[in-house]
């Protein structure tokens, strides 16, 4: 990984005043969000309340009605495709693959974005790190739509993360691994977060998210609950909130968890 | 894998040009057989890879030139083109049948157009139906009404024959049949990550827009030239990548490079039965593809339904 990872700017991404439209109805109302290089930003809320949809727009994945996404200062539509994915790497919630290609032909993808540039000379020693990190080893020669559907979740993570991005994008990355994937995930994720890069995730495991976040954002309708330091506004009272039942908040472990109550 | 194709490649070729009644002099072979069996070649070879090219950028298994209209939008195009003036398999009638063909394929397109670059199985089948009725109505119209386009009959364009195949219609189709297949190299890998849906894709550096518009005209100019010259053959374009893709695996070079090859062996054997099977007559290939072909796209279709938990 280059220098290039921790330019001065402490900020990757800022989404400021976003709003989303659809059929008339604001997914997103008025959402201001800074990512900062280094740091792991979580998106949380109920059903419905914009997670996807704000992740999509920072991804400059989907255009805004209002307001600005800057990445780096300038907005999406400034960077061509292939410069774009040089940027950022975006894991969406389901990847179906229309033809049955292997394991490792789907992670070497992630490698397109640099072909012809000097960082293509790392490709097989990262492609092959992204494949030991998630397991993927014993894997290497299955066809994607024959494994399960956590394997799957694995594959596609760990193409991701062979992209090689400064700015990591996770949709729900956890919700079909088992513990072993997601103690390897969020290894992943610190470790990326140790060499500079700013990762965004979406995630209901909101004990997870106590554990891994720097930051948290707090969506409830299209709107911006709570923001801040994990420590401070990802709390009971908050999230009884958004979620619009009674959450309680203790320790295991020295490690917050959060659960509804009986009463 | 790709080896042993062109080996029965040759052998089919071998076999297109000897099999047959015994009268088999050397005027009969260098001025008959010898035009039609190269035309073959280059017509299967288009189908085959339009159909590659058809099925990864719509996400489609059951995509086929045939299927979603290009044919007989083709077909249109060159009657067309004739009732203008056109000699029949000339280069104007083969551009005439490319620009109707690619009319034909961005209306299909738009209507089964669905959510991240699939489009609707159904949709696109029945979108492809109505442009193919269409185009056949207006086609025995024109073929109707006019002196020069009454010379074929509308049967001659719905079940293609290589029976009228000359060098002059070889050398019409040729250049189509080549920049199409370097078209279709050039979008080989970025179809394979499109597999991963548009969104994906995109994501991951692909310009999913222009790598599908590309793969589109290249699967209409490796068709049209052809269809121009000797009508509309069914199911090449369907068949040949499905049994590929079980040979030599998903990645679009190799699904390409062996759907040319087997695409024409496809064609010159059936062309090769259309010719003895009831010998001293003729069965018109397009009939023989649609017998050989009908029942493997029935197959595909119950796996795809299965797949894919009924009409998505």
């Amino acid at each position: 990984m280059s220098d290039s990872f921790r330019p001065s700017d402490p900020t990757i991404l800022s989404a400021d005043s976003v709003r989303v439209l659809t059929g008339g109805r604001a997914r997103l109302d008025g959402v201001t969000v800074t990512i900062r290089r280094g740091s792991v930003h979580a998106l949380v809320g109920p059903n419905g309340s914009g997670k996807s949809t704000l992740l999509a727009a920072l991804a400059g994945d989907l255009s805004v009605d209002s307001g600005t996404v800057l990445m780096q200062g300038r907005p999406w539509s400034d960077y061509n495709v292939r410069k774009a994915a040089q940027l950022r790497a975006l894991l969406a919630q389901e990847t179906p693959l229309a033809f049955p290609f292997t394991v490792r032909e789907v992670v070497r993808w992630g490698r397109l974005p640099w072909e012809g540039t000097d960082a293509a000379t790392d490709d097989d020693a990262i492609v092959t790190r992204a494949l030991t990190d998630h397991g993927l080893v014993e894997l290497l020669d299955r066809t994607v739509p024959s494994l399960s559907g956590g394997e799957r979740a694995r594959v596609h993570l760990a193409r991701v993360m062979a992209q090689q991005t400064p700015l990591l994008l996770l949709d729900e990355a956890d919700a079909a691994l088992d513990l072993a994937g997601q103690a390897h995930l969020d290894e992943a994720v610190r470790r990326r977060r140790e060499a500079g890069v700013a990762v965004v995730l979406v995630t209901h495991d909101l004990s997870r998210v106590a554990g891994l976040a720097d930051e948290v954002t707090l969506l409830d309708h299209g709107k911006v609950l709570a923001q801040g330091p994990t420590d401070t506004m990802l709390n009971a009272a908050h999230l009884s909130d958004a979620y619009g039942v009674p959450v309680r908040e203790g320790h295991i472990d020295e490690l917050r968890h959060f659960w509804v109550a009986d009463d | 894998m790709v080896i042993v194709l062109g080996v029965v490649l040759l052998l089919t070729m071998a076999a297109a040009l000897f099999i047959g009644a015994a009268d088999t002099t050397s005027v009969i072979i260098t001025e008959i057989r010898a035009p039609r069996m190269a035309l073959g070649v280059l017509i299967g070879a288009g189908l085959g890879v339009s159909g590659a090219l058809l099925q990864g950028s719509l996400r489609n298994p059951l995509a086929d030139p045939g299927i979603v209209g290009v044919s007989a939008g083709a077909a249109l195009g060159a009657v067309i083109a004739v009732a203008f003036g056109a000699a029949y398999s000339s280069w104007w009638a083969a551009v005439a049948a490319t620009a109707v063909g690619i009319a034909a394929i961005l209306a299909v397109v738009w209507i089964a157009r669905g959510r991240d670059g699939h489009t609707e199985v159904v949709t696109l089948i029945l979108g492809g139906v109505a442009i193919t009725a269409f185009a056949a109505a207006v086609l025995s119209v024109v073929v109707t009404l006019s002196d020069t386009a009454g010379a074929r009959s509308t049967t001659f364009w719905t079940t293609g024959s290589l029976a009228l195949a000359t060098w002059p219609g070889f050398f019409t189709t040729l250049p189509f049949v080549v920049i199409g297949l370097v078209m279709a190299f050039i979008v080989a890998r970025p179809l394979d990550v499109m597999s991963l849906g548009d969104r994906a894709a995109r994501a991951g550096g692909i310009e999913v827009h222009r790598t599908r518009t590309i793969a589109l005209v290249a699967a209409v100019l490796l068709v049209a030239a052809g269809v121009a010259v000797v009508g509309v053959i069914v199911f090449v374009g369907l068949v040949v990548p499905h049994a590929i893709r079980m040979l030599v695996g998903p990645r679009h070079a190799w699904v390409i490079t062996g759907s040319a090859i087997g695409g024409a062996v496809l064609l010159l054997w059936s062309d090769t039965i259309a010719r003895t099977v009831a010998s001293p007559l003729e069965l018109p290939l397009g009939v023989v593809t649609a017998v050989i072909g009908a029942p493997v796209f029935l197959l595909l279709l119950r796996r795809t339904r299965a797949s894919q938990g009924g009409w998505a």
